[in-house]
């Protein structure tokens, strides 16, 4: 089965499918996680604190948080090359352009595309800004993320890619889960409403969860 | 000097195919006596299908089924564009699911007397046996006929019967049964014993020491000449409408592959028999390319009508109920709007020749939706004709929700074409036609619905049992190649013609000939035809076809895709079948079924036949271009169905 | 109506192409677009010009012959088959862009006309019944709830032109196969084979060079026989089903 599904379109779909599922869970836990830091230092500090103990004692320290860590690890990189090999596929499928142009023939496509260029990116330096630290624009100091956040969203630029990956979050959540649906086989013409609704829902939560953060932060309603 | 009309009558033509007996026993006691080829042995023979609608897609796909190495072509870029793809209406079956009386008798006995007792009745009978198989073919292969709330086949009445017998997918029935037989087809082609050869056009026929041997093909894309070779070839390449240039067939049907077969030997029979379809969209203008047809099953709740007075150019919803007269139903009461196509037609171009038509040119009557609005509801009446009331808003941009629509007949189908026996072989051993490209089952008129029955009739069932036969008695000996003499003849002839049209380099293109042609033949061998009207087209068509040659004009070269050069192709065939379908009118001195000499007629307008001259099929020989041809009657026997004069009224 | 048309003219499948313009007068409203373009050839050959080369048949909508891109839009400007589109749909003085479908599994035979055997293949991977001649039992021997058929049928219209993936950013022929899968997965006379039949149909449109589906719905938009997008989603479900069911 894995040889069928991995050598077809509709398979590579469905992992991506899958996959993006998989992120989009994560997503939505940690938007809820960030959203803590409007209650202060110490509940953010902690409930941080708490995804390394979360488990225990049947989890060693920082398994569980390991085990997601993995798991997403997975699921970004199955997205990732399914992605990239389908999108070489469609380019090749349609080498010559049409001389009259339409500019709305490839809005979902390109925004998924470029959208998740833009992402990978994102994760890349947010990783590095704020789990190692190693971009962090002020002094990075672990086990107080409190700090990290107000660091980053102190400096213009940790705003602007912020946001702008939010938005590109948003963007390919709106298309991505009602897309994940119909390549599950989830949609239907009765359904189709509700999962268009629950996908637009969806993207404008955690659109606006995640940009709340920077926006508390420049605000000082965060400091 | 003797002119194309001194026609010379030869011996008769018989059919020794169909056994004694009763007519309901005669299909079994055929098959029965056909020979049968050994399934070891059927990789070996080869047969050639030309044309993959219904008749040809079917047999293509049976005789691969039965172990035949079967090569078949189409002109189109898929099988599966074949025309009877554009088939609205339905298929008739004598299954009696309804309980309405019907039975393969009565089937039989209505096909026979709607073709006005000019076709078989052992083939006729035949056919409305199979016709119960077929359905059942048909379903099994995943067909989406409609359906009641029950799960079980819906059907309704079509012109012509009394009974409720026709089996429908929306208005696109002919679409859902050309998809099965060209999905059984690509069954095949995938298990490689059909070899498909697509946009190859055959160019002529291949007969060696008298018996079909093979083809000769054009790929269309590159223009190579090629020739095929088999058992036995099958003709399933449709009819030969488009002789009117304008008519309801597909732009590029043909008769190419019929006609260069008879200039081979093959009798054509009954050519001037052509149905001229009541229910199509009038013409708008001289750039009218094509007619289109919307199915007759219209006439079930449209009304059909004219305004009572003459040069009325109120608008319709303008004209009291009391102005308006309703022609068929107060001319034929007992079936009103549901007469037969050739009279519902023929009484159409009386009421617009009286100056009472309607629309631009008076080339047009009413079909009014306003009486089934009211009784079932706008909801009913769109479930039932939305696709087609859609395409007509469409083409005149008139809501026939709103105003009634307006039809014209138009040409739309050829009962004529190659004469065949009960085996369907031509007088060519070894070439068979099927479908459309017969004569045999409509007789003067066919029936609504009995198209689509016939050509899958032919295909699934007649041709797999009957050219078994053929090929177990006739083995060929030795293969033939392209150095023999008589192949060597056709390539060259072939070619030459091909050359020939590209040298020319005149004024005039091919479209303009064309046309000239189908105006001459709509006139004067069209709806109704005239001794002095018909010899005046077979004074001119030679004419024509003396300036075709001199001032046609075709870009280009014969080495690459060439669509100019296909139609010119096309039309020199076209112009010497048009002097025989004259001919064939002017020779049939009396009025059936599609055929109307206005010599011939009842004292109330009714088309007057007269058995005792006329009571067979024509079958005639070529004898050259432009030389007189050869007649060959084949006397019809009734013992089932008695001629009557028909009556509708 | 007087109309400036530029139209895609490549002399066969290996020569390059272009666009060429093309002035047209006397273009009546009535006109369906084929028989614009008649006009347009009529001129060119008595001028020694080689005719626009367009594939057409029926001319009534339901062949699927003809396939061009008029405007940016597969079919123009209306939902329906380019040969049932008519001049009304236009403004005189109109410049009209005329191209090809545009696909690497649909390659450009001359001008306007197109290979879509692709197609054909995809249908002779499963795309049908196993149903001998012969051997069907009675019709009536299985109903079929009404929904079902009616939902069959919706599938079956599909009429093989490829606006779909003329329409589709990436090529994709996912339309056109999931009709067909549709058509006769949903029926009972389609069950037993309704596992292989997604599987290989799938196989071998990926083997033709389709692009992969990213649901944007072109092909939905432009298909003129209606076939809707959730047609696709049908075809992922049944497909999912039977790569679980089918061990290759």
């Amino acid at each position: 089965m894995a040889r069928t599904v991995w050598d077809s379109t509709v398979g590579k779909k469905t992992v991506m499918a899958v996959s993006g599922l998989v992120m989009l869970l994560y997503l939505v836990a940690h938007m809820i996680g960030n959203l803590k830091i409007f209650f202060g230092t110490e509940e953010f500090n902690h409930y941080a604190h708490w995804l390394r103990t979360v488990g225990e004692p049947f989890m060693h320290y920082e398994w569980t948080l390991w085990l997601i860590r993995v798991v997403l690890v997975v699921a970004v990189v199955a997205h990732a090359v399914s992605a990239y090999q389908l999108s070489r596929r469609d380019i090749k499928a349609r080498p010559s352009k049409y001389v009259h142009k339409k500019p709305r023939s490839s809005y979902a496509t390109r925004t998924m595309r470029w959208g998740g260029i833009i992402l990978a990116l994102f994760i890349v330096w947010h990783i590095l800004d704020l789990t190692t630290g190693t971009v962090h624009s002020g002094g990075f100091e672990t086990g107080k993320p409190y700090q990290n956040v107000l660091d980053t969203f102190s400096t213009w630029y940790g705003n602007v890619i912020y946001i702008v990956a939010v938005l590109a979050v948003g963007m390919h959540v709106r298309h991505g889960f009602w897309s994940a649906a119909q390549t599950l086989g989830a949609g239907s013409r009765t359904r189709d409403r509700a999962l268009k609704t629950v996908a637009n829902v969806l993207a404008l939560l955690l659109t606006a969860g995640f940009v709340a953060v920077p926006v508390g932060v420049m605000t000082g309603v965060v400091s | 000097m003797t002119t194309y009309a001194d026609y010379t009558t030869g011996e008769p033509v018989a059919d020794t195919k169909a056994p004694a007996g009763p007519v309901n026993e005669r299909w079994d006691t055929r098959r029965f006596e056909a020979k049968l080829v050994n399934p070891a042995n059927r990789r070996g023979k080869t047969v050639i299908v030309v044309g993959t609608g219904l008749a040809g897609g079917s047999a293509g796909a049976t005789l691969a089924e039965q172990g035949y190495h079967v090569v078949q072509f189409c002109y189109q870029d898929s099988p599966r564009r074949a025309h009877s793809i554009a088939a609205q209406g339905g298929i008739n079956a004598a299954k009696n699911y309804r309980n309405d009386g019907d039975s393969i008798h009565r089937l039989f006995y209505d096909t026979v007397k709607g073709g006005d007792f000019r076709s078989r009745e052992s083939n006729v009978h035949r056919l409305a046996q199979i016709s119960i198989e077929i359905i059942d073919q048909c379903v099994a292969q995943g067909v989406p006929f409609a359906r009641e709330y029950g799960g079980l086949l819906d059907t309704r009445s079509f012109g012509g019967v009394q009974v409720s017998r026709t089996f429908y997918a929306r208005g696109q029935t002919g679409q859902q049964l050309l998809l099965g037989a060209y999905q059984a087809l690509s069954r095949q082609i995938a298990a490689g014993t059909v070899e498909m050869h697509a946009r190859t056009e055959m160019l002529d026929l291949i007969v060696v020491d008298g018996r079909a041997r093979g083809i000769v093909a054009r790929d269309l894309i590159t223009g190579k000449i090629d020739t095929y070779y088999a058992d036995a070839v099958v003709l399933a390449s449709g009819g030969y409408g488009n002789v009117f240039y304008l008519s309801t067939n597909a732009m590029n049907s043909n008769a190419t592959a019929i006609w260069r077969a008879h200039r081979r030997g093959a009798y054509f029979a009954n050519p001037c028999f052509t149905q001229i379809h009541p229910t199509c969209i009038p013409r708008t203008g001289d750039h009218q390319s094509k007619l289109t047809l919307m199915s007759e099953s219209l006439r079930n709740d449209g009304r059909i009508w004219v305004p009572k007075a003459k040069g009325d150019d109120r608008p319709a919803n303008k004209i009291p109920e009391d102005e308006r007269d309703y022609y068929l139903e107060r001319i034929y009461p007992s079936f009103g709007n549901l007469v037969p196509r050739d009279i519902a037609s023929r009484a159409a171009k009386n009421v617009c020749d009286e100056g009472r038509g309607v629309g631009p040119g008076g080339q047009g009557v009413y079909l009014d939706f306003a009486d089934a609005i009211k009784r079932m509801g706008r909801k009913a009446v769109e479930a039932k004709y939305g696709n087609l009331f859609d395409m007509y808003q469409r083409i005149t941009d008139e809501d026939p929700y709103q105003v009634p629509m307006r039809i014209y007949p138009a040409v739309h189908y050829t009962m004529g074409g190659l004469w065949v026996d009960y085996d369907l072989q031509t007088t060519i051993p070894g070439l068979f036609a099927v479908g459309e490209a017969n004569f045999s089952d409509h007789g003067a008129n066919r029936l609504g619905a009995s198209a689509l029955m016939q050509g899958l009739a032919d295909g699934y069932f007649v041709l797999p049992a009957t050219i078994n036969d053929y090929l177990a008695r006739n083995p060929h000996e030795d293969d033939v190649d392209d150095d023999h003499p008589a192949v060597q003849e056709v390539l060259a002839e072939t070619e030459d013609r091909l050359n020939l049209l590209l040298a020319v380099d005149g004024d005039r293109t091919p479209d303009s000939f064309h046309r000239e042609l189908g105006e001459l033949m709509w006139e004067f061998c069209g709806m109704a035809r005239t001794d002095s009207g018909l010899r005046k087209a077979l004074e001119r068509i030679p004419q024509i076809r003396e300036e075709f040659w001199r001032r046609i004009k075709v870009p280009g070269t014969g080495e690459e895709f060439n669509q100019s050069l296909e139609k010119a192709n096309r039309i020199v065939d076209y112009l010497e079948l048009a002097e025989l379908m004259c001919l064939d009118a002017l020779h049939r001195a009396e009025s059936c079924g599609g055929h109307f000499r206005e010599e011939s007629q009842t004292p109330d307008g009714e088309a007057a036949r007269r058995d005792d001259e006329f009571g067979y099929a024509a079958a005639w020989e070529f004898t050259g271009t432009g030389d007189a041809p050869t007649l060959h009657k084949e006397d019809l026997v009734f013992e089932y169905v008695h001629p009557t004069q028909r009556s509708y009224a | 109506m007087k109309l400036t048309l530029r139209v895609w003219r490549q002399k066969n499948a290996d020569a390059d192409g272009a666009m060429s313009t093309y002035e047209v007068d006397g273009i009546s409203s009535d006109m369906s677009f084929l028989e614009m373009l008649d006009t347009l050839n009529e001129e060119l050959i008595l001028k020694g010009e080689d005719p626009v080369a367009f594939d057409h048949d029926c001319r009534e909508g339901i062949c699927g012959a003809c396939s061009l891109v008029i405007n940016g839009d597969a079919h123009g400007p209306e939902r329906t088959t380019t040969c049932q589109l008519h001049m009304r749909s236009f403004q005189d003085g109109d410049t009209i862009d005329i191209e090809p479908w545009r696909a690497s599994a649909f390659p450009v035979v001359k001008d306007l006309v197109v290979d879509r055997s692709a197609f054909d293949r995809i249908i002779q991977a499963g795309g049908y019944i196993t149903a001998p001649t012969g051997a069907a039992p009675e019709a009536h021997a299985t109903p079929v709830p009404k929904p079902d058929a009616d939902l069959a049928f919706e599938h079956a219209e599909c009429i093989g032109c490829g606006a779909c993936v003329a329409a589709c950013p990436n090529g994709a022929a996912m339309l056109f196969t999931s009709a067909k899968v549709n058509h006769l997965n949903v029926l009972p006379q389609g069950a037993p084979e309704r596992e292989t039949r997604v599987l290989d149909m799938v196989g071998q449109m990926d083997a033709e060079g389709f692009g992969g589906c990213t649901l944007t719905g072109e092909c939905a938009t432009a298909c003129p026989k209606g076939i809707p997008l959730m047609s696709i989603t049908s075809m992922n479900k049944e497909w999912l089903r039977a790569a679980r069911k089918v061990q290759r």
